[in-house]
């Protein structure tokens, strides 16, 4: 706010702009060639490739809320009200939707003929 | 409740006026943080239901990259790049809210006015390549046949590339049918629209062109390709069909699944919303700023809570990419 006369951020703004650009980049120059290696390789459910989009995807969420939104400046329990409660709910929601969702293929497609 | 009670201005962000700060925050900054952490979970929802549905049909999804090829004014195959375009805008609009909200806290009127300017422009281009995306989905580039057991068949030459269906078929409809509308109809004012081939006809250039062959929606998941049928299973697949489907809607889909549309529609849809809402709001607080409502206020902050939702939906941009292009 107004009152902490704070010095600028302008070019910490700039810095941050420029790890997401290149984090965007390597995530399509990823997604157009698909290296077979990590493409076809499965870990955890699904394939690495996937998993280092999800990464990446995470760590570009990380730089928005806590740069852009002001994330870093918010009092510590404020931020943790916001962050934790999100956090938990959407792993929660997630897991569950998810595991669902494999036990639905693996039920319903012996019943569909291809 | 105390909406009636005259507060002085300068406690008016404090809570009921009473001077107290919980955690440091105003009160309006405090809500528009919690109503993000709501918005944030109904974008899970529908991201985990996509999720969900996905692994449903995980054997017969939609490969994104073979949906989302095109880019204005070009021709030809281009995966993923107007998505990272649109990407970019969203992400460098966000940039120019946040130098915008800086210049506010050194209450410099004319930067945070050009600021939110560019803003704007950006979140206008946004949402006019996501309408473009819209159209040139719906349109649909290639053409494909559903069989009566719901299934999608599509065309592909003898390279395994998929074709139009305009670059096979050729001979008569052989079913005299003819699109009406207001011009040409009869005792009826229009019809429906007719696609510009029939399945008889799709039948015939088939068999009639042995470089064609058809591409069932299955994917091979050790290659995670979609199977191409030889000519006398493509033939036999063909036997079935019974509609011609040209682009994509809520009921049917030519590149696959008629709920990856749906999702589709749904979700860039809902979050198409989220960046008209934004793109408004911040219309109104330039035009604030401009009158100088927030230098007589003493404060920007209003630029601060308005930012705050703009790199939200930018935020929730960064996840729909990922999940809907990349995954």
């Amino acid at each position: 706010m107004a009152s902490h006369a704070h010095e600028s951020n302008v070019k910490r703004i700039w810095i941050v702009f420029g790890i997401l650009s290149v984090i965007t980049i390597v995530e399509v120059a990823l997604g157009i060639i698909k290296p077979e290696s990590i493409h076809l390789n499965t870990f955890l459910g699904t394939s690495y490739l996937n998993w280092i989009f999800i990464i990446l995807t995470l760590a570009k969420a990380y730089y928005i809320t806590w740069t852009f939104m002001h994330m870093e400046g918010e009092k510590k329990w404020f931020r943790r009200s916001v962050v934790w409660s999100a956090v938990f709910l959407i792993i929660y929601l997630v897991t569950l939707l998810l595991i669902e969702g494999s036990y639905l293929y693996d039920t319903l497609s012996p019943l569909v003929r291809w | 409740m105390e909406a009636n009670i005259a507060i002085s201005s300068e406690k008016k962000s404090a809570w009921g006026g009473g001077g107290s700060k919980p955690f440091g925050a105003s009160y309006g900054k405090m809500m528009m943080w919690f109503f993000i952490v709501s918005d944030a979970l109904t974008f899970s929802g529908f991201l985990a239901a996509y999720g969900l549905t996905r692994f449903k049909f995980i054997d017969s999804w939609p490969i994104a990259d073979e949906v989302f090829t095109h880019v204005p004014f070009l021709h030809g195959d281009y995966p993923m790049y107007y998505v990272a375009f649109m990407t970019f805008v969203l992400i460098f609009s966000s940039v120019t809210m946040v130098l915008a909200v800086d210049a506010g806290h050194k209450m410099n009127k004319k930067k945070v006015t050009w600021y939110l300017f560019a803003t704007i422009i950006g979140g206008l281009i946004f949402i006019g390549s996501q309408a473009w995306e819209w159209s040139t989905f719906i349109k649909g580039s290639y053409g494909a046949v559903k069989t009566t057991d719901g299934k999608i068949l599509q065309f592909v030459n003898s390279d395994g590339r998929q074709i139009a269906l305009s670059d096979f078929v050729v001979g008569e409809r052989g079913d005299h049918l003819e699109h009406h509308t207001k011009k040409n109809g009869l005792w009826f004012e229009k019809g429906d629209a007719i696609p510009q081939y029939s399945v008889a006809q799709i039948i015939n250039s088939y068999n009639a062109n042995s470089n064609v062959q058809v591409r069932t929606e299955l994917i091979d998941l050790d290659k995670k390709q979609k199977t191409i049928l030889s000519r006398k299973e493509g033939a036999k697949q063909l036997a079935k069909a019974k509609l011609v489907v040209e682009g994509a809607n809520l009921e049917v889909n030519e590149y696959g699944n008629t709920i990856f549309a749906d999702f589709f529609f749904f979700i860039t849809g809902f979050h198409g919303f989220h960046v008209l809402s934004g793109i408004i709001i911040n219309i109104i607080i330039f035009f604030n700023v401009i009158l100088g409502t927030y230098e007589r206020r003493g404060h920007y902050e209003m630029v601060e809570k308005v930012g705050l939702y703009w790199h939200f939906v930018d935020l929730v941009w960064v996840f729909v990419f990922t999940f809907f292009y990349l995954v």
